[in-house]
């Protein structure tokens, strides 16, 4: 090669490659505009939001208002704990067998139904408003949650056993398999449960306020409820992987399913007892999810994206990761309609969108994932 | 590629465009004006989810937001008064100008945030921009709102589509051959040829000195482009859009229509799209089925995942290599079989 097109080659070399120098000032810049990203919200938030003008907000600034901000965060994290429950189930699955269980929500409204029905058949109809919590009580609304809770799980493992079992590695067509499914059970549940929104009553211990004799907030009990069970699920979930034999097995086969079979260990055995108990924990949100709020066609895919989104924010297969998902999704969506202008609160939705999408910037994997 | 194969898909696609050109002529005009339209703008969308899912080994489910991203903002700029939305009065042309630009600017954005993941993950992540599309359109009053934009009009060229009915056909017609040859074209470009490279290695693509994410973001917007093309059809065809138009339901279904067709040949869009508007118009008549089209296009979609991967067009293929006795030769180069 002559010299001539040696040097050509290298200019066209230095003409496409930055300067190390050059990398290094683009990489601090972006993480700049990601500070300020992060931070404009915050200042916003604590000091700046108005309560008056064009961009009234509906409580003003934390500084002006901390009742209402300190409800809001009380909220945000209420909200969490049940994106975790619903998204750790849909973690544990992914994590361990890459199936992307696409029917989660159709998993989390059946057993929303389910136990609605059932507590129908305990209590009554009710009213022409449905079941007031006044007439349950606590009997009235844990055993349809057991119920719907064992048929979900059930469902889970009849799915996984008949139709993930033997396409296992297949990514792609086991998540197809899953879209088919939730298509089946989505319509399905349409036909038996009809158009209209309707909820589980909660019963009539729950359905009180508390108060926290903090800045004078008296709260929901529901929502504390609701954040105690998220809280003890995490734990219960938490020992029994990092403390128990099958969390174990199913955190080596996480890393290395094919060793983990390869030492003789039955990992089909705990391919079902993760599936199981990843459809129970999306039962058990649709139990929780159908009393908070309430049950209807298109709820599933709202809790669908929910999961997808703390898994895509926490990392796949993470537990730790879903609830910093669940949490920054909680955070985020509370924060964002509480204080955005009133005139614009429903633009709220793209700041879950900006949460995945800087996430995705930074980390493709998700804050926690690793590479599988 | 072996003959016997070669002669009878082109028996097969000149039989079909004889048929589709002189479909008016001894089809009703429900037919013609209802199903085949349908049919072919839906498949020109399914054909940019095949066409990633074939040569850039991503399969997307945030094709229908991009489709309904342009529908709606066709219907913001072209509607005049009376209907959600900014009306801004704007003429048909420039409201497929801005339709067009507008879905391919989002679709960029979409690829570029997505462009390091593939496989499922590249799934999940068109799955969250496609639901949260559905709400911000539901939520958001000033552009749509739960109850959609109405009175949408197509261009003067076309009319009324429900008095000429044939005129949008022909267009849709047109449109979708020239979206298939377009397709064709780009898949054997340098550039196609370097998304299939990616597709199959991107390692290898990476340490040879291409720009891997770079290649997946220009693929991705180039198949947003195709599917505003499905989208824009629609609303003329509709004359309306509104949220439902894009919610999961209608996502899963595109991926539907694109899976029964055939994940990994471009023709299958338009067979995947013309047997789901038969059976969805058709499946009502069944007594035991009724309304439940659903239940049922959700058990064929499961029977062709777990019997035929390669979806109707791959039935067919295996069945023409039946009577020939051939196989594809495995070495050449071309759309992948999904990796399912």
């Amino acid at each position: 090669m002559t010299e001539a097109a040696l040097r050509r080659r290298e200019t066209v070399r230095r003409r496409r490659r930055l300067t190390t120098a050059q990398v290094r000032a683009l990489r601090i810049a972006g993480w700049v505009l990601l500070a300020v990203l992060a931070v404009l919200p915050v200042l916003w938030v604590c000091f700046f939001a108005p309560t008056t003008g064009r961009y009234a907000t509906t409580f003003g600034s934390a500084v002006h208002d901390p009742k209402d901000f300190l409800i809001t965060v009380l909220n945000g994290v209420t909200a969490a704990g049940l994106y975790f429950v619903v998204a750790s189930g849909f973690t544990l699955i992914f994590g361990l067998m890459r199936v992307v269980n696409m029917a989660h929500g159709a998993f989390f409204l059946l057993g929303g139904y389910v136990a609605l029905s059932i507590q129908r058949r305990m209590v009554g109809e009710g009213g022409s408003f449905g079941l007031q919590s006044s007439q349950v009580n606590l009997t009235h609304w844990i055993l349809p949650a057991i119920v719907g809770i064992a048929i979900v799980a059930a469902s889970g493992l009849v799915m996984q056993q008949l139709l993930l079992r033997w396409t296992q590695g297949q990514d792609l067509r086991q998540a197809l398999i899953t879209i088919a499914i939730s298509i089946i059970l989505a319509d399905q549940m349409l036909a038996h449960f009809g158009g209209v929104a309707k909820d589980i009553a909660w019963p009539r211990n729950f359905d009180t306020f508390t108060n926290l004799h903090v800045a004078g907030v008296v709260y929901t009990t529901t929502r504390l409820v609701i954040l105690g069970i998220a809280v003890g699920i995490g734990l219960l979930l938490w020992l029994w992987l990092k403390r128990t034999r099958t969390g174990m097995v199913i955190r080596a086969g996480v890393d290395d399913r094919a060793m983990v079979s390869a030492l003789g260990i039955n990992i089909q055995l705990t391919f079902a007892i993760a599936f199981i108990v990843g459809s129970a924990l999306a039962g058990l949100g649709g139990v929780i999810g159908g009393s908070f709020a309430s049950l209807a066609p298109g709820v599933d895919a709202n809790w669908l994206l929910y999961s997808l989104v703390v898994v895509i924010i926490g990392g796949m297969g993470s537990l730790g990761g879903a609830a910093i998902g669940s949490l920054l999704l909680g955070i985020t969506t509370n924060f964002s309609a509480a204080y955005l202008p009133s005139s614009y609160t429903y633009y709220s939705i793209i700041f879950t969108f900006v949460l995945v999408a800087v996430v995705l910037a930074v980390r493709p994997l998700g804050l926690f994932g690793r590479p599988a | 590629m072996s003959r016997p194969r070669v002669n009878a898909d082109r028996i097969v696609a000149v039989l079909a465009l004889v048929l589709a050109v002189t479909a008016p002529l001894y089809l009703t005009t429900y037919w013609v004006g209802q199903l085949l339209t349908q049919m072919l703008f839906l498949g020109i969308a399914a054909a940019s989810l095949i066409f990633l899912s074939a040569y850039g080994g991503m399969v997307s489910l945030a094709q229908v937001s991009i489709y309904g991203i342009a529908g709606f903002v066709l219907g913001n700029a072209t509607t005049n008064g009376n209907t959600k939305g900014l009306n801004l009065g704007w003429s048909p042309w420039w409201g497929i100008v801005v339709g067009l630009v507008f879905a391919v600017v989002m679709a960029l954005l979409f690829g570029a945030l997505a462009n390091r993941s593939v496989g499922i993950y590249f799934l999940m992540i068109t799955l969250t921009y496609s639901v949260i599309a559905n709400l911000f359109f539901g939520q958001v009053t000033d552009v749509s709102g739960f109850g959609g934009i109405s009175g949408i009009p197509a261009p003067s060229a076309i009319g009324n589509v429900d008095v000429h009915t044939n005129r949008l056909y022909y267009v849709a017609l047109v449109t979708a051959l020239l979206v298939y040859a377009l397709l064709r074209y780009l898949v054997r470009t340098p550039f196609g040829l370097t998304l299939q490279g990616v597709r199959d290695d991107p390692v290898r693509m990476a340490s040879l000195g291409y720009n891997v994410p770079l290649h997946r973001t220009i693929a991705f917007a180039f198949a947003g482009f195709i599917a505003a093309i499905g989208g824009v059809l629609f609303v003329w065809w509709n004359g309306h859009i509104d949220p439902a138009s894009i919610d999961l339901g209608a996502t899963i279904d595109l991926l539907v229509i694109a899976v029964v067709g055939g994940l990994y040949r471009l023709e299958g869009a338009w067979v995947g799209a013309l047997f789901f508007v038969v059976i969805n118009n058709y499946s009502q008549r069944i007594g035991f089925i009724g309304p439940r089209f659903h239940t049922l296009i959700g058990a064929i979609f499961l029977v062709i995942v777990v019997v035929s991967p390669g979806g109707l067009v791959g039935l067919w293929e295996r069945l023409v290599n039946l009577f020939s006795g051939t196989r594809r030769d495995p070495l050449e180069l071309g759309p992948a079989e999904p990796s399912v």
